[in-house]
Parts: C-alpha cells; sequence; structure tokens
C-alpha cells in the first residue's frame, strides 16, 4: 500500500486532484447547490468523479513521457503562432472528419469504419446526454398550471421546453434508447472482426479487445431493459433493471482511464501530429543523402534526434552525420552496402 | 495474447547478399492476416545507377526496439518472445517517429488510414508453429527460417550476427543477419 504511494506520480495526481475537485465544484454550480441534483443518480456522479481523475492522472503520467511531451509542446507552440486561425481551421476540420466521423477508419476498411463509427457515435452522444443529467446541470421541471409542457433548464437557466407525448419528447426521452441501439450494432459488428479476421485472432487478447466490446453491450442492454421494463412491465423489475446496469456503467467507469478506452482521449494527439506536419513542411523538408529524395521535415528529424538521445539512443556517427538522416531506404542501402563490404572482406560472397 | 504455439528454438536469418531482387517475398507477405494484405517487406536496389544488387528487408526485432521507445502513444508493444509488433491501430496515430527513427528503415505510414504497419513475423502464422510467408516462398533463401543447426549446417562458412552497430548505437536483434565466420558485430558506417 504505501509502495503504490510511494511510486504515484506527483505532478498527475495534483492535476487529476484539481480536475476532480473542478468536477464538484461544477457540480454544485450546475446543479444550482444540488437543488437540481437527482440523488438516484449518486453511483453514476462518484464513478464519473473516479474517471476524471483516473483519466486527468493518466493522461499527465502519458504526457511526460519525452516523445509525448514533445509532441504535446510543439503543438501547442505551433497552434498559438502567427498561422493561429489557418491552423485553428485546419484542427477543426480534422476533429470533424477524424475525431468525431473517425473517416481514417474507413482507409483501414469500409465495414471496420461503420461498426466503429456506430460504436462511437452512439458512446459520445450518450456521454452528451448522461454527464449532464449525472452532474445536475440539466433538469426537466413542469410549471404550475402547465401539466403538458416540460421545461429543461440548463445550469438553472431555462433553455427550452416540449410538449409532453410530442415526437420531439419521444425523441428526447428515448435519447439512450437510439444510443444503446448503435453500440449494440457497432459491438456486434466489432465482435464478429474478432471471431472471424485471422490477423486479429493471432494477436488479441481478452481483456484489451474483447471486455471492452463486451462490457459495452452489457450498458447497452441492461439501459435497453429499464426501457422495456417502464414500457411493458410497469416498473416491476425496476430495482432488477436499474441495479444491473449501475454496476455495468460503474465498471465501465472505473475502467474508463485504465483500458482501451483511453484511445479515446489519445486520439486527440492525431491533430497535433497533423499541425506538427504541416507546420514542418512550411520550414522545410529534409534531403535524404542517399536517395537524393525529400523524405521528411527537418524540424521531425532535429527533434527525433533530440528525443531518441533523451531515451539513451545515440546514432550520432563520424563527421557530424547522424543515421537518422538517411530515409528509410536509405538505412536499408546502408545496412545492405555495409553487410556487402563484409563479405567482400571475409572474401565469399556467400558463406 | 490468445494461446500460442511460438517456437522458440526457431530463428530468422537473413542473407542480403542472396537477394535476387524476385519480389516473392513481397507477393507473399500481403497473404499474411496479420497485415490486413499489406507488404510490409522491402525490396530495393541498393545503388541502381551504378549496380544491380537488391537488399531485402524484414523487421529485424530489436532487443530494446528504437520504434516503440519514440512512440508518443504507446503503441509498439513487444511480447514474451521478443516480437515487436506491428502498432496497435487504436493507439497510432500516424505520427511517423517509428518510421524514421527505426535503424533499419523498417516501419511503413499508411498515410490514408494514419497508421504505421511493419512486419510482425507474420505473428499469425509463427504463433501457430509455422514459418512467415516470405521465408517459405524465398527462392534463393535469402530469407531463412529455422533452427541454428539447421542453418550451421547449410551454411559453414558463415556466422548469424544479431548486433549491429549504426554510429555510436549497439543495437541487439532477434533477427540474425547471415556473416562471414567470426564477424560478431555488422558496423554501418
Amino acid at each position: 500500500m504505501f509502495r503504490l504511494f510511494k511510486t504515484l506520480n506527483r505532478l498527475a495526481l495534483i492535476k487529476a486532484t484539481i480536475a476532480a475537485v473542478l468536477t464538484i465544484a461544477l457540480v454544485l454550480i450546475g446543479s444550482r447547490n444540488l437543488q437540481n441534483f437527482d440523488p438516484a443518480l449518486i453511483a453514476y456522479l462518484i464513478g464519473t468523479v473516479f474517471a476524471i481523475f483516473g483519466i486527468a492522472y493518466r493522461y499527465s503520467v502519458w504526457i511526460q513521457r519525452p516523445p509525448t511531451k514533445l509532441y504535446w509542446r510543439r503543438s501547442m507552440q505551433f497552434l498559438f503562432s502567427k498561422y493561429f486561425f489557418p491552423y485553428l481551421w485546419r484542427s477543426t476540420k480534422l476533429f470533424f472528419r477524424n475525431i468525431l466521423f473517425q473517416r481514417f477508419i474507413a482507409y483501414r476498411s469500409r465495414t471496420r469504419w461503420f461498426g466503429h463509427f456506430m460504436l462511437a457515435t452512439g458512446c459520445l452522444l450518450a456521454f452528451a446526454i448522461t454527464v449532464p443529467l449525472t452532474f445536475g446541470w440539466i433538469h426537466f421541471v413542469l410549471k404550475p398550471g402547465d401539466e403538458t409542457t416540460y421545461y429543461a433548464l440548463l445550469f438553472g437557466f431555462e433553455a427550452g421546453s416540449f410538449s409532453l407525448g410530442s415526437p420531439l419528447a419521444f425523441i428526447a426521452f428515448h435519447g439512450l434508447v437510439w444510443c444503446s441501439v448503435l453500440v449494440t450494432i457497432g459491438a456486434v459488428m466489432m465482435m464478429k472482426r474478432r471471431f472471424t479476421d485471422g490477423g486479429l485472432i493471432a494477436t488479441q487478447s481478452f481483456e484489451n479487445d474483447w471486455l471492452p466490446l463486451i462490457l459495452l453491450i452489457a450498458i447497452s442492454v441492461t439501459g435497453l431493459g429499464i426501457s422495456y421494463d417502464y414500457t411493458f412491465l410497469e416498473g416491476k423489475t425496476y430495482q432488477f433493471m436499474a441495479v444491473t446496469h449501475a454496476i455495468t456503467v460503474v465498471l465501465f467507469l472505473v475502467w474508463l482511464p485504465f483500458g482501451k478506452f483511453f484511445h479515446i482521449y489519445q486520439r486527440l494527439a492525431q491533430l497535433g501530429a497533423n499541425l506538427y506536419k504541416t507546420e514542418g513542411k512550411r520550414r522545410g523538408m529534409a534531403t535524404c543523402p542517399h536517395t537524393g529524395k525529400e523524405f521528411a521535415t527537418q524540424t521531425h528529424i532535429n527533434d527525433l534526434k533530440k528525443v531518441s538521445k533523451e531515451l539513451g539512443f545515440n546514432y550520432d556517427k563520424e563527421g557530424g552525420r547522424n543515421h537518422m538522416d538517411l530515409s528509410p531506404e536509405g538505412k536499408r542501402s546502408a545496412l545492405a552496402t555495409a553487410h556487402l563490404k563484409a563479405r567482400k572482406e571475409g572474401g565469399k560472397l556467400f558463406g | 495474447m490468445p494461446e500460442t504455439n511460438y517456437d522458440q528454438e526457431m530463428a530468422f536469418f537473413v542473407d542480403m547478399q542472396r537477394c535476387i531482387g524476385c519480389h516473392a517475398c513481397e507477393m507473399a507477405c500481403a497473404e499474411c492476416e496479420t497485415n490486413g494484405q499489406e507488404s510490409m517487406i522491402h525490396v530495393n536496389y541498393v545503388d541502381r545507377e551504378k549496380s544491380p544488387q537488391t537488399t531485402v528487408q524484414v523487421c529485424m526485432h530489436c532487443e530494446d526496439p528504437t520504434c516503440a521507445n519514440v512512440c508518443p502513444a504507446d503503441a509498439i508493444h513487444q511480447d514474451e518472445f521478443g516480437v515487436v509488433h506491428s502498432a496497435n491501430t487504436s493507439r497510432c496515430i500516424g505520427c511517423s517517429n517509428c518510421v524514421l527513427a527505426c535503424p533499419f528503415g523498417v516501419p511503413k505510414k499508411m498515410e490514408e488510414a494514419e497508421l504505421m504497419m511493419k512486419c510482425n513475423m507474420c505473428y499469425d502464422r509463427t504463433s501457430a508453429g509455422k514459418k512467415p510467408m516470405c521465408a517459405t516462398v524465398c527462392p534463393s533463401q535469402a530469407l531463412f527460417f529455422g533452427t541454428k543447426e539447421e542453418i550451421e549446417r547449410m551454411r559453414p562458412d558463415s556466422e548469424p550476427v544479431n548486433s549491429f552497430l549504426f554510429g555510436q548505437q549497439e543495437v541487439n536483434t532477434k533477427v540474425n543477419v547471415m556473416m562471414p565466420k567470426g564477424t560478431h558485430q555488422l558496423i554501418i558506417p
């Protein structure tokens, strides 16, 4: 137990604590001193605060690694430069394209993209609905004298209304049902790949690849159970449905910072990597001394030399050269040339 | 990782001087199911203007892989057999750090897919006790997968070497390069 405290990352611990405290403060403010907070959701609130603490902690540890730190620093430096507006526009476009629509997956496989898109959209929509509800930021009320109109309060301020029984009310009240359907379809499609793709069968693991899908389906099915109960069973099984759903969701929230789901937050770094490449191209390309062709940005090569040294790799050569100045093809040729030379010196080309 | 029959007695031996540039390994590599039908092996002319010499390059599966160290997304994983796997698709952010840092010039960046891919020694096959695709089709045995005893019998005048010196950096690998007898390291000036 004491060892655990000794190995904790201090900076990450401070950041994670700040994130968790800020979340609790926002819950108090947004729910008007818990006036609009739904006590039935307390387990979800605790789970979410834990997840935020864990994600902030892991994210902070992650960006302390030399290569990640470099990308983080460079991304911020390039974004907040004199090219701020074009880079912001580019990053926003890519955010929609690659984060919300995950279009890059389509180049790996179209069905895989569709499955992932369904899964991710269902999850993101569900987050957008449940987090404000859990935090008490969104609250619905009826006004005296009008029992057919529902008023939505956002942070305690009136933000819209709709008639009970209207199509809009039906869509809004079943928001999580639609999310569950999307997630289930997506998760089943991803599971099918894991049953049939030889490459995945060879490399997948239960905890990293199957458990997340099983958990998402469990959350969706138990969530649908709650709707099924109040729609068709007159709430007779409500307690069972509510408790099983809460267990699966809290398990998901607790596991969110540690398992595969961390890639949801990690993926944002792709925007930084893109910006890094764009600004690097503007600054100038590196030319391979062997092939004579441009192969990467000079900024990237220079940064990589520094980072690799920080990590304990020194590819410096005589005469101020560095092995990383060569393109991948140049490196392969350098190896083959050295091999041929050694063979010639050995007296036999084919031992 | 799932249950595996990876045979640690078997090893990979490369002899670039035997490469005749036929590209059979490239075709075979694309059959490997872990690559998604993309060829990961490299066959290229060394200096086309001056010589017809070709070279072949598989992932050398470094003991301390530079690619995994410089990966900002922790996407490259080395398993208990020393196999350095292709990037984890959910983590890889397509930054190309690994592509540019690998001393052997192995990883490939699939631009549109924002993904790094590389040879993982045909893990779908080797984990089932089979040989990698490239080594099964190479007609000149520039690529050979077998036991150390087999290669010693076949190449009595050669020595399998798995230590490389790139400038000041020594790199030790799981894959061997066949060198003249008595050599212990390949120095890349």
